[in-house]
């Protein structure tokens, strides 16, 4: 066991003094070097087919610019991703408003805005699919039938013959709306082309606003049917993400290299705000139906769950997001029986993407409800029904997965209601509320939830992708991180920087990270999944403990002694002839051998299996638990909101960093209580009809609750340090946390969100009437 | 069209020349590449332009560049100098308060608007303050926290006096 010396300190972040100066580059910060600039010309339409496309009035506009339409891209038009249905430009037609219809560049942005309104476009407009309810009706792409983008199905024990012979069954429907993304950078990608002394093109260069650098590497490699060497992508500091830079960079990087390619030069594309909320993937809206069964006593027999989703104009990584959704839809809840049923279905709304919590939070917010719907048919408490049901060590999952180690849920559980006196404040509400006078003063109400998030790729996605991490020994006797993992906000660079420094027994100071570039580092897979601490980090943890081997073996060799009797701790090397300064013997080493490098691959728990066509085995390997409590306050005569407190317990396993990873919990489930109560996107004819933050709201500093978060450490065998994935967890638990909170204070049960004060007048009406 | 006008940007007299109706943020930003500032929204909404205009936190998308005229502005890189960072700066980064830093540089002039009024400001101020500057990454805690260590060190230093306890309304 190492030494820690940097894990589990707040140390400062290494981009911390440049970010609090304002002289970190963003992608629109860097120097222009006399780029063009690109602008993208979209469909005012959701379905339509394309009549004509005329660029030729551009050229009489401004004789510089460039224009691009789909016959431009060539034969490959379509971002690489799961299925190549998402064209790069829209060819013959357009499946939603605002789609990439063509591209133009010009010198200056005011130039390309102009050339860009003399292309003409004719349409031939059709009725669009807009939400669930329409595509359930059939869609007229796919001749009437329902237009499926993905399935996924669960089933473990025996449902029908459970609900036979069960005691109560509740049943419930759930539903959830579009969520934007809002980080504060937009997206940006600047891209510059490569040509031979012929004039033909020979690649890319591209630097953008990102996450995933070898997704973009490899769409644009398929864009260009080139290889590897020819396409370079690096990342940009990046202004947010949460899962909206994992897919769509993809496709402004190949706008972008398309016209880099015709423009023979740099071009820039960066999005104004409306544009980027109009075109860019949202988080799936979602309709979830719950039927269980269950003891008189609170204990499920039975779980039938169908969850369906939204998934927009094209299937980007639905099929991920869904299986996501369907793998946590039965909570952090041990049920021997249960069924679950998921799809995703096309729209015609831009396609709906990667979003913090990918699919989870949507069927967590279902059965968190749905426990509650329970737990009011049998007069028990909220806590009551999870502490009955919540999962133990040893028990097994849906897809049969025993849960063998760190497992949390009743410790979150007790911790979060003990912290909030949940149970004595639920009951004081509920009699105040009985008690009360109509004076207009607000009405209190305490929630909670409780969830669970799988860290990594779901089933056998790990052992698919073969994650790449190094370090290496750089001539200034710095240790270099390499991996391919994004920082844009969490941390990543410093929490690597500190399993790296005590990995390899030296000070953070001797550690630094190289930008993520694909000419420079390995694949170590996407920054998403909750994945870069648990599975990347335990890659740079192994190639750090390779190369402070490597080094003790070397310096043993310099004195004539056994390898295993040198270990490197705090800096040092340490033999019984006396201590060597690590940057002593790595000169050395540099000097007599040359470059050291060391790489780890992802290996797979030998014990862990996923049969991806029975949907059976281990789904995750390890899962991080949560818990959350929301104090609201509620205005009685307008049902508006106000947050008084938040309250959450996470178990990451182990701590790296305690105020970042304070930091991740806390922006996490600020945004989930926005997609709970506040932000909604609205639509008319495939239209988002509030396209800016002036009508697209999210938390602000004034509607924000006091945060107490607790984090506890249950550690895996399968993390770095025993450490779990964090990024996602706390979006899963604020929305129904808030909701069951809102019935405590009201008695107003809602099962749709976000909680705005018109859907809470709306079911008054219904408790009005029952 | 273009006219030339007269600052004081960041402590230094300057003169800019340009449209009457230039974004201030496109002048800071562009044509004199202090590109700190940051370009969130365009109207005004997410706060990351924000500097201080004769001390008062503005969007600078939102300020004409004739509206400059004989103003005094200060921008994020007028907060340090030298590789000196304002002590602000420095509890924003080791509290937490900064994560993606797109709205960094708008927050920590927000509330050096906000310190230069009340130097050791209670939650509410800080809120109300803050408000006006969009942060998606931290929840805001952690800023809150940051101004709260600031707050905590100035009274132990005695360089500042508590803010009289406000009404309950808090």
């Amino acid at each position: 066991m190492q030494h820690l010396n940097a894990v589990g300190q707040s140390v400062p972040r290494p981009d911390g003094l440049a970010k609090v100066t304002g002289t970190a580059l963003f992608l629109d910060d860097l120097p222009e070097n006399g780029c063009f600039h690109g602008v993208t010309v979209r469909s005012p339409h959701a379905s339509a087919l394309i009549q004509s496309i005329d660029g030729s009035l551009v050229a009489r506009a401004d004789a510089e610019a460039i224009v691009l339409v789909a016959a431009d891209v060539g034969p490959r038009n379509s971002v690489h991703l799961i299925h190549d249905d998402w064209p790069i430009l829209a060819h013959g037609r357009v499946n939603h408003h605002g789609e990439a219809v063509a591209l133009v560049a010009a010198p200056t942005l005011a130039r390309a805005r102009a050339a860009a309104a003399a292309v003409r476009v004719e349409y031939e407009v059709q009725a669009p699919v807009l939400n669930l309810d329409q595509a359930l009706e059939g869609d007229p792409r796919t001749n009437g039938e329902l237009n499926i983008l993905a399935r996924c199905e669960v089933d473990h024990g025996d449902v029908d013959s459970a609900f036979a012979e069960a005691d109560v069954i509740v049943e419930g429907e759930y539903a959830t709306g579009h969520q934007e993304h809002a980080y504060i950078e937009p997206h940006g990608i600047m891209a510059t082309p490569r040509f031979d002394s012929k004039g033909v093109f020979t690649g890319v260069e591209v630097v953008g606003s990102l996450q995933c650098p070898y997704y973009v590497h490899e769409a644009l490699c398929y864009l260009f049917d080139m290889e590897g060497s020819a396409i370079r992508v690096l990342q940009s500091v990046t202004g947010g993400g949460f899962g909206g830079k994992e897919d769509y960079p993809d496709l402004i990087a190949a706008h972008a290299a398309l016209l880099a390619r015709a423009c023979g030069r740099e071009v820039k594309i960066v999005y104004e705000r409306q544009e980027d909320i109009i075109a860019t993937t949202k988080r799936h809206p979602s309709h979830i139906r719950h039927r269980t069964a269950v003891k008189r006593d609170g204990t499920l027999v039975a779980m039938d769950i169908h969850v369906l989703l939204d998934g927009g104009a094209y299937t980007t990584l639905s099929p991920v997001v869904l299986s996501r959704s369907v793998l946590h839809a039965a909570g952090a809840y041990s049920c021997p029986n249960v069924r679950i049923r998921g799809r995703v279905l096309a729209t015609n709304t831009a396609p709906n993407g990667a979003f913090r919590g990918f699919g989870a939070p949507q069927s967590l917010f279902a059965v968190e409800r749905q426990m509650d719907k329970v737990a009011r048919a049998l007069s028990l408490s909220p806590y009551e029904v999870r502490s009955k049901n919540a999962y133990r060590e040893g028990d097994v999952t849906p897809t049969g997965q025993v849960l063998k180690e760190s497992v949390s849920a009743l410790g979150v559980l007790e911790r979060a209601t003990l912290a909030t006196r949940f149970r004595r404040q639920r009951s004081a509400n509920e009699a105040a509320r009985a008690a009360r006078q109509d004076d207009g003063r607000p009405l209190l109400g305490i929630g909670l939830s409780l969830f669970w998030h799988g860290s990594g790729f779901t089933g056998n996605g790990e052992r698919r992708m073969m994650s790449k991490g190094a370090v290496r020994l750089r001539p200034d006797l710095k240790i270099e991180v390499l991996s391919s993992s994004t920082d844009f906000g969490q941390g990543t660079e410093g929490i690597f920087r500190q399993i790296v420094a005590d990995a390899c027994g030296v000070s953070l100071d001797d550690v630094v990270v190289h930008v993520p570039d694909t000419a420079a580092v390995p694949d170590s897979g996407p920054t998403v999944a909750s994945r870069t601490v648990m599975v990347v980090g335990r890659l740079l943890r192994r190639a750090g403990e390779k190369l402070s081997f490597a080094l003790g073996a070397f310096a043993a060799q310099l004195e004539g002694i056994a390898p295993v009797s040198v270990v490197l701790h705090d800096g040092i090397f340490e033999t019984e002839q006396g201590t060597t300064p690590f940057r002593e013997i790595a000169r050395r080493y540099l000097a007599l051998h040359g470059p050291l490098v060391a790489e780890a691959t992802f290996e797979p728990a030998p014990d862990s299996a996923f049969d991806e066509t029975t949907y059976q085995g281990d789904a995750y390997a390890a899962y991080g638990w949560g818990a959350c409590v929301v104090e609201v306050e509620v205005d009685p005569d307008t049902f508006a909101l106000r947050l008084a407190k938040l309250t959450t317990v996470s178990d990451v396993g182990h701590v790296i960093h305690p105020v970042m990873c304070a930091g991740q919990v806390e922006g996490g489930t600020l945004q989930a209580l926005g997609w709970g109560y506040l932000e909604e996107m609205k639509m008319k004819d495939g239209r988002y009809l509030n396209d800016r933050f002036q009508t697209y709201l999210i938390p602000t500093m004034a509607d924000t609750p006091d945060m107490e978060t607790i984090l506890i450490e249950n550690p895996t065998k399968h993390g770095p340090f025993g450490a779990k994935g964090v990024g996602e967890l706390p979006m899963d638990g604020g929305a129904p946390a808030l909701l069951q909170a809102i019935e405590n204070a009201t008695g107003i049960c809602l099962s749709a969100i976000p909680a705005t004060p018109e859907r809470i007048f709306e079911a008054s009406k219904i408790k009005a009437e029952s | 069209m273009s006219a030339t006008y007269a600052f004081t940007l960041n402590g230094q007299p300057i003169e800019v020349e340009g449209p009457p109706m230039a974004r201030l943020l496109d002048v800071l930003r562009r044509d004199l590449g202090l590109t700190g500032s940051k370009d969130g929204c365009g109207e005004g909404e997410c706060g990351a332009c924000t500097v201080l205009l004769d001390g008062e936190a503005v969007c600078s998308c939102l300020v004409p560049l004739f509206q400059v005229e004989g103003a005094s502005i200060t921008t994020v890189e007028g907060l340090s100098s030298e590789g000196r960072i304002s002590e602000l700066q420095r509890v924003f980064a080791t509290e937490g308060g900064a994560q993606c830093g797109a709205c960094t540089p708008g927050m920590i002039v927000s509330l050096r608007a906000l310190l230069d009024r009340h130097p050791a400001p209670t939650r509410a101020q800080v809120r109300e303050y803050a408000s006006g500057t969009l942060c998606r990454c931290t929840g805001y805690e952690r800023i809150l926290r940051a101004v709260e260590v600031l707050t905590d060190q100035r009274l132990a230093e005695g360089v500042a006096a508590p803010e009289a306890r406000e009404p309950s309304s808090e």
